[in-house]
């Protein structure tokens, strides 16, 4: 009896185990389909994309719509631009970070818990986007690129994360050691305390890199000059308002070119959505290990 | 004495500890805890030439005006309908995923299916609100395919029309972030005691069975947590997508709190009006989680604070 019913019950929770394989298949053909659509577009010749006929692999393939994007002055500027503003962006954000998180790190800092509820009461509140822009117009900052470097720079949830995996895996005995020979609080930083934190460094950059390399709000409400503008903003009149500056391509433009661009309108937006997430792309695996831990890391308790 | 003593002898012996903290600690102060003293400009009358301290003062009259403006309500409305309908979408859905997933005896299935899930987590809102328009497109677009198909030559151009806007912001945000929300469920199913299966085994619990009796009351504590914390912001919903996504046929629906402020602030430099309607979402999102972390204490044990 007992048997029979395990058997039953087996046949039960195979055709359920097979309904989620099923369901799991449908999640993730949903979630590709868009990305490969655009990427089949983006390799498809514009007449093809135009009347509709690339709906899975490629039609016609070309590579135009490269070739479009490399031509567009514009884009390569913002390209450089939110390359300058990523890194010059990560490295002082994590640099303010760290040099935070130690010294709350540590027990012998007098008055840790006055900043400890600096930082929760700027987590809880804030200004609003009014004040803020206020404070840096008052700095001077407006239509520079210090605006997008450096008022969001100092990310006090990035602090508590690293604040706790200094305190969890870096024992007391290690500066006790350390400070027996001799080392001082700012040696052990460099010396002990940055190559023991590999871990959470990597998920403070990568944290820090795609949230700059993705935004585009700062630069919205700072920046006036076009020049200044992240690969964002110029994506942002690309792809949303449409707004395609066929003069920024070439010097030169009779009118059967213009035509021809024009037709390649359609196409240069697939190739652009494809050329901007690669640099994403390429450190998305790191990016997926360290940031499933990095969700965690900062969860655990003292 | 003793205190002062110590504190002393912390600041002689560990004064690096105090150099390293002082720059971020101007960061802090200079982009949070300034900006929280120039809110006073909502009860104020900013003049860009008397400043946030000199403009005269004049009390609640901004939130007032803001409250009986025939903006407010259409605002309010737009802002919860986008708010409430995404949570309670977004929740459901990354619980189905994590528990589907958490069901998978294949890694390699497992780790392809999320890994996939995952990325579009990091696309970025421009590029996102792009896809949607190409794809949504009526005439070259998946979508205007399928109709194709079915013999229809004129699809509706969604993004035209005030009434689609919320499902498109809904479902596109399901689609880039369900991945990453099932994340969490399934550090909370990974956590939950091995103990607890083989028992429901032992009682003959089949699969469905041991989903509804140990996998969901496990998660259900991360389910309310994260629930008060999306609660609290009701009225905040993201300026990003929102704003990519209005165009002047949906504006009716389109248009929220925190693109609302963005319009009068920064393009109308209508500071002070702005920073009230600001100010009176704070005070509101503060309010909500009080009063859902406070029921949920009352009635599940399970509470933020």
């Amino acid at each position: 009896m007992q048997r029979l019913s395990a058997i039953r019950e087996s046949g039960q929770d195979r055709i359920f185990l097979c309904c989620v394989y099923i369901f799991l298949s449908v999640i993730l053909i949903l979630v590709l389909y868009p990305i490969l659509f655009i990427v089949s577009s983006s390799f498809s010749s514009a007449a093809a994309v135009q009347d509709g006929r690339v709906w899975l692999w490629p039609v016609d393939p070309t590579l135009d719509g490269y070739i479009g994007v490399f031509k567009y002055n514009a884009v390569w500027t913002g390209f450089i631009n939110s390359i300058i503003y990523t890194v010059c962006g990560t490295v002082l954000s994590v640099s303010l970070t760290v040099m935070m998180a130690y010294p709350l790190s540590r027990k012998e800092m007098f008055g840790r818990s006055v900043w400890i509820w600096g930082i929760l009461i700027a987590m809880l509140f804030n200004g609003g986007l009014i004040p803020f822009y206020l404070v840096v117009k008052d700095l001077g900052m407006v239509n520079t690129p210090w605006a997008i470097i450096v008022p969001t720079a100092l990310n006090v949830f990035a602090v508590i994360i690293a604040k706790t995996f200094f305190q969890n895996s870096l024992p007391k005995e290690l500066y006790e050691a350390a400070q027996l020979d001799g080392c001082g609080d700012f040696r052990f930083l460099t010396r002990m305390v940055i190559p023991l934190s590999k871990p959470i460094l990597a998920v403070l950059v990568l944290w820090g890199a795609v949230g700059q390399w993705n935004s585009y709000f700062n630069a919205l409400i700072f920046l006036n000059s076009p020049s200044l503008y992240p690969l964002q903003l110029v994506l942002r009149q690309i792809l949303v308002e449409n707004k395609i500056d066929y003069t920024s391509m070439s010097a030169s433009l009779d009118t059967q070119k213009l035509v021809v661009m024009q037709n390649m309108e359609t196409l240069l937006k697939y190739s652009l959505i494809i050329i901007t997430t690669i640099p994403i792309l390429l450190i998305y695996p790191f990016v997926q290990k360290y940031f499933v831990k990095g969700v965690f890391v900062g969860s655990v308790k003292e | 004495m003793r205190m002062g003593f110590a504190m002393k002898r912390s600041f002689v012996r560990h004064w690096p500890l105090y150099a390293i903290i002082s720059l971020p600690t101007a960061f802090l102060i200079a982009f949070s805890y300034w900006p929280m003293l120039g809110v006073q400009i909502a009860f104020r009358d900013y003049s860009p030439v008397l400043g946030v301290w000199k403009s005269p003062w004049i009390g609640l009259q901004q939130f007032r005006s803001f409250i009986s403006s025939p903006y407010f309500w259409p605002l309010v409305k737009n802002t919860l309908t986008l708010s409430v309908y995404y949570i309670v979408v977004s929740i459901p859905c990354s619980v189905i995923l994590a528990i589907a997933l958490n069901e998978v005896r294949s890694v390699r299935f497992k780790k392809l299916v999320q890994m996939f899930t995952y990325a579009p987590y990091f696309i970025s809102t421009v590029i996102l609100v792009g896809m949607i328009q190409i794809i949504l497109s009526p005439t070259n677009g998946p979508l205007a395919l399928i109709f194709h198909q079915f013999g229809v030559s004129n699809p509706p151009n969604l993004l035209a029309s005030a009434n689609g806007f919320s499902s498109i912001y809904v479902w596109s945000g399901i689609w880039q972030e369900t991945g990453y929300g099932a994340v969490i469920y399934l550090a909370a199913l990974a956590g939950v005691n091995t103990d607890l299966y083989e028992a429901a085994k032992i009682d003959g619990a089949t699969r469905v069975q041991k989903i509804r009796y140990v996998d969901l009351p496990s998660i259900s504590p991360t389910m309310i947590i994260l629930l008060i914390l999306s609660i609290g912001g009701l009225l905040s919903v993201g300026f990003e997508k929102v704003f990519l996504l209005q165009n002047n046929l949906n504006l009716s629906k389109s248009e929220i709190i925190s693109t609302y402020v963005y319009k009068t602030g920064l393009i109308n430099a209508d500071f002070s009006f702005a920073s009230a309607i600001g100010l009176f979402n704070s005070v509101v999102g503060l309010i909500l989680i009080s009063i859902v972390n406070y029921t949920a204490r009352k009635v599940s044990d399970s509470s933020l604070f």
